[in-house]
């Protein structure tokens, strides 16, 4: 039995301490929020934040997780960076299928917190690690900038 | 960057007032269960597909053609429970185009529903119920803006009834305004959720009776302001996909399947993986009599507590495999099978003139083959299918595009009746045409079935996905013409070949169907007086099946990269070339081509219209500065392309650095795809187009090796990502005149054109002529 923080709670994980945190989540936890798309860190659908960084949940085994804060989708609002960026995917009508648009929040949000204004270089840097099938890639760029830009809550 | 969403009507955030965001439903959800559906269903539905409804003497068209046609009965789609929350059922699958929010925002606009109380429920697989669900074609608002509209339009003037019975006084002194019935005489009002009751015992209007909304009345409609339906909960990771089903007790399921199309297991040792942490189960599963159709492949599946401990297990399996008959399909040799056949000649399909004669005469002539590989639509959710069977009910949970067929092909898997198969449809993560095939949804039952009903969930891995698609198909097209002294073309001779769709449904079928040969090939709209059209032989190896905007790709590509290297032939602009070739503006009666489909549209209400090509050629031209001057590096590049009844024409502006490294500054296109219903997702789905037309073009691939794909996963598979994106695209929609012309497509158009505009791009950037895809790394110098 493993112990991990998720989403600021203590949470037991009764499965072998190689699985991925990503089938954690989803068939474990049944936090699906956090998508399957490759398995090999390729395409960024699975990302989540430990300790405040970008990390493949599939790639990434629980126990290398054991005692770091961990935070997916599903809790990215309560952050006020998190927030604005979700805000910025709104207004924007960013997602088409939607179904990256876990990930690329988790990456556009790590970015944002790290550097709160971020060029057109530090904004492939930083995404272009997660795929949109859809190519909703201007718009991202868009929100990332918007979210950047804005200095209070939208609602 | 703002300009590439230049977009004045909509989302702009300093024009909160125009975004209504739809954002408080799951309270309407919570306040819905108590109190109930009041306008309720259980009607026999309307459908629009019998034999009285035909519209039309010489044949069926459009919505009418289709299997299950189209319903317009409100009590299917509308429901009005007494708090006033309006449920709208959506019946088509929403994979990305949209479909969710424009579809039941047209149902509220002719019903004066406040957008803000309604709901979209989304209908399960039920065609006799709904009409057509097949979520493909480009059409589900070319089909349902009308019978959508006239649910509205029903279910409004039912309310609007039970409004004056209640006041006595005649419904013409009453009208129906955001959500509530007026008495302007009185200054009465009645809430919809007061008035459903009532209403929902009224009879349903004739339609022919329905006042719908003139175009200055829309709400909704045409105006582009409403958010995503399902965007709260896409940015908070709510949104339920059809891989994020949970059941209780559900097991999980992967599957090795023949890594040859054909294949079958000879023998295997399941000892190892049973051994494994979670494993549960080991079973085989049959492989299935070609033709493949929808049926699954076979293999052995591995049912575990968890997907990763079966994706574990698959990986201890000891499978011995028969490759069959295409084991030896090999990409590079089949390459030059297609360039053979296309150099002999093959089934004539059309025949204008004498071609022969005229190319003998030219004063110049040109030759080129164009060569487009297999691509697979690789949707970022791979395929995956939940089935739970109880009592002999089989219940299934799916991204699908199908719903339909998947109910159909399970009942007929589970030799169940098909009112004991419901099939619910989850929103998609990507489909771009591989969910309209529901293999997947048939291996997902037969292991609920092989584990004595228990639910089970299967997940395609990408491996998985990218192996065993229903691929795009590859081909060479091959054409020739001559020009005159003056440099017009006299002689236009095009071989296309490439292994059919028909293939995977049909033993020996070698030639395209009418609807690939209508993909763009047939019905080139040129002036030119002798052109013939051959079709020769092509082979399938593997499954064939439909991408986004289908043949229309290689059609495009080769069609509208042949044009502009003509006009080089010529020394013409290739903008004013390609204007000539289309010839003056006229309406062709696409048979007259030999183009007997249309995309199942009517030739009198969809022509070609030469003088709408022609009109987002210039368009397209104009908005980008056609000739503007360029850094060192750059070029402009156009192509056109008309496709699922819609026009289009892009402009790729490119980049190319000294090292060979292509970047994509700017994308212009112009579409004209008919009245606008919601002008903000026809903008995203253009966006999206490109980049998806950018992606195939630029990388590309599924190659096949000793019949088996050797792409694996996105590190071989590439796809285009953020840094190598278009930095900018600007999309302009022409006005449709009016908004009872007929709807385009929207969702398909964009792609075809953007392979050739880019490589006429980058002939204009650096003189190199790209003929093969994907461009990779052509333009390196080493």
């Amino acid at each position: 039995m493993i112990t991990l923080n998720i989403n600021g709670k203590p949470r037991q994980i009764d499965l072998p301490t190689d699985t991925p945190l990503l089938w954690a989540l989803r068939d474990y936890l049944g936090l699906t929020g956090t998508k399957f798309g490759c398995g090999m860190a390729l395409c960024g659908a699975c990302t989540v934040h430990l300790d405040g960084e970008p990390a493949r949940a599939c790639v990434t085994p629980i126990s290398a997780a054991v005692g770091k804060k961990i935070v997916t989708i599903e809790a990215i609002g309560q952050d006020a960076t998190g927030q604005k960026v979700q805000d910025a995917w709104l207004t924007l009508s960013v997602p088409q299928c939607g179904y990256c648009q876990s990930g690329q929040i988790m990456a556009a949000t790590a970015l944002l917190k790290q550097n709160p204004k971020p060029s057109d270089a530090d904004i492939d840097k930083a995404m272009s690690g997660n795929i949109c099938r859809c190519g909703t890639y201007p718009r991202i760029r868009a929100a990332i900038k918007q979210a950047a830009g804005s200095t209070e809550r939208k609602s | 960057m703002k300009k590439s969403l230049d977009n004045p009507t909509i989302l702009s955030p300093d024009d909160a007032g125009l975004y209504i965001a739809n954002i408080s439903r799951r309270a309407f959800i919570k306040n819905f269960a108590l109190t109930g559906f009041v306008l309720a269903a259980g009607f026999p539905s309307l459908s629009g597909a019998d034999e009285t409804a035909a519209p039309s003497e010489k044949g069926k068209y459009g919505a009418d053609a289709m299997p299950h046609g189209w319903v317009d009965n409100p009590l299917v789609f509308v429901a009005i429970a007494e708090d006033g929350t309006v449920t709208i059922v959506c019946h088509r699958s929403e994979m990305g185009q949209g479909v969710r929010t424009s579809l039941p925002m047209v149902v509220a606009d002719e019903l004066e529903a406040n957008w803000l109380h309604v709901r979209v429920e989304q209908a399960t697989g039920d065609e006799s119920r709904y009409g057509n669900q097949d979520t493909d074609g480009s059409r589900s608002m070319r089909h349902f803006f009308m019978p959508m509209r006239r649910v509205g339009a029903a279910a409004r003037s039912m309310l609007e009834s039970a409004a004056a019975a209640q006041w006595q006084v005649p419904v013409q002194e009453v009208r129906a305004e955001l959500h509530q019935v007026l008495h302007p005489a009185t200054g009465r009002t009645l809430g919809y959720g007061q008035l459903a009751k009532v209403a929902a015992k009224l009879p349903v209007p004739d339609r022919e009776t329905l006042r719908l909304k003139k175009p200055a009345e829309f709400r909704y409609i045409s105006k582009g302001r409403l958010g995503i339906y399902d965007g709260q909960d896409i940015v908070t990771g709510q949104a339920q996909y059809g891989i994020d089903t949970r059941l209780d007790d559900m097991l999980y399921a992967v599957v090795a399947r023949p890594p040859v199309f054909g294949g079958k297991v000879l023998s295997y040792d399941a000892k190892d993986a049973l051994k494994l942490p979670g494993v549960v189960k080991v079973v085989e599963l049959p492989s299935s009599p070609l033709p493949a159709g929808f049926n699954p492949l076979g293999g052995i599946a591995v049912i575990a507590r968890n997907t990763w401990a079966a994706i574990q297990g698959r990986k201890a399996l000891k499978i011995e495999w028969n490759n069959g008959p295409h084991g030896t399909y090999d990409s590079l040799m089949y390459k030059a099978e297609l360039e053979a056949a296309a150099r002999k000649p093959g089934k004539v399909v059309r025949n204008e003139g004498d071609v022969d004669a005229a190319l003998q005469g030219a004063v110049k002539r040109l030759e080129a083959e164009y060569y487009a590989p297999h691509l697979a639509q690789a949707p970022m959710e791979p395929p995956a299918a939940t089935a739970r069977i109880v009592k002999g009910k089989c219940e299934i949970w799916t991204c699908t595009q199908a719903p339909q067929a998947s109910r159909d092909s399970v009942a007929k898997w589970l030799k169940l009746p098909e009112d004991d198969v419901t099939v619910h449809v989850t929103l998609l993560g990507g489909g771009f045409g591989r969910k309209s095939i529901p293999d997947y949804v048939i291996e997902a039952a037969l292991l609920s079935q092989a584990m004595n009903g228990k639910p089970v969930k299967l997940t395609w891995t990408r491996e998985d996905d990218l192996h065993h698609s229903y691929f795009h198909t590859v081909s060479v097209e091959r054409l020739e013409a001559g020009l005159d002294a003056q440099g017009k073309p006299v002689a236009w001779l095009h071989r296309t070949v490439a292994p059919t769709i028909s293939s995977t449904f049909g033993p020996d079928s070698k030639h395209q169907m009418p609807i690939e040969l209508g993909m763009g090939v047939i019905n080139a709209p040129f002036a030119i007086a002798n052109l013939r059209i051959e079709n020769p032989e092509a082979e399938a190896h593997t499954r064939i099946g439909w991408f986004r905007s289908v043949s229309n790709i290689p059609h495009a590509f080769a069609i509208q990269s042949f044009v502009a290297e003509l006009a080089a032939t010529a020394g013409r602009d290739p903008k004013d070339f390609l204007l000539e070739l289309i010839g003056p503006p006229q309406r062709i009666d696409p048979s007259t081509l030999g183009d007997s489909w249309n995309y199942g549209e009517s030739p009198e209400a969809y022509p070609l219209d030469t003088g709408r090509l022609r009109r987002v050629i210039e368009t397209v031209a104009r908005e980008t500065g056609w000739g503007r001057t360029l850094p060192k590096g750059g070029g402009l590049g156009l192509a056109a392309h008309y496709s699922f009844v819609t026009y289009v024409a892009v402009v790729v502006e490119v980049a190319v650095n000294g090292d060979g490294e292509l970047s994509i500054p700017r994308i212009d296109v112009a579409v004209d795809c008919g009245p606008q219903v919601n002008p903000e997702r026809i903008r995203s789905q253009i966006e999206g187009a490109c980049i998806m037309g950018i992606s195939l073009a630029t990388l590309g691939e599924i190659s096949f090796k000793e019949g088996a794909v050797v792409q694996d996963n996105f590190h071989a598979y590439q796809l285009t990502r953020m840094d190598d994106a278009p930095r900018e695209i600007r999309v302009h929609l022409l006005p449709a005149t009016e908004f009872d012309a007929p709807l385009g497509g929207v969702g398909e158009p964009g792609v075809p054109p953007i392979a050739p505009a880019l490589c006429n791009a980058i002939f204009a950037a650096t003189g190199q002529r790209i003929r093969q895809l994907p461009i990779r790394d052509q333009l390196r110098k080493a």
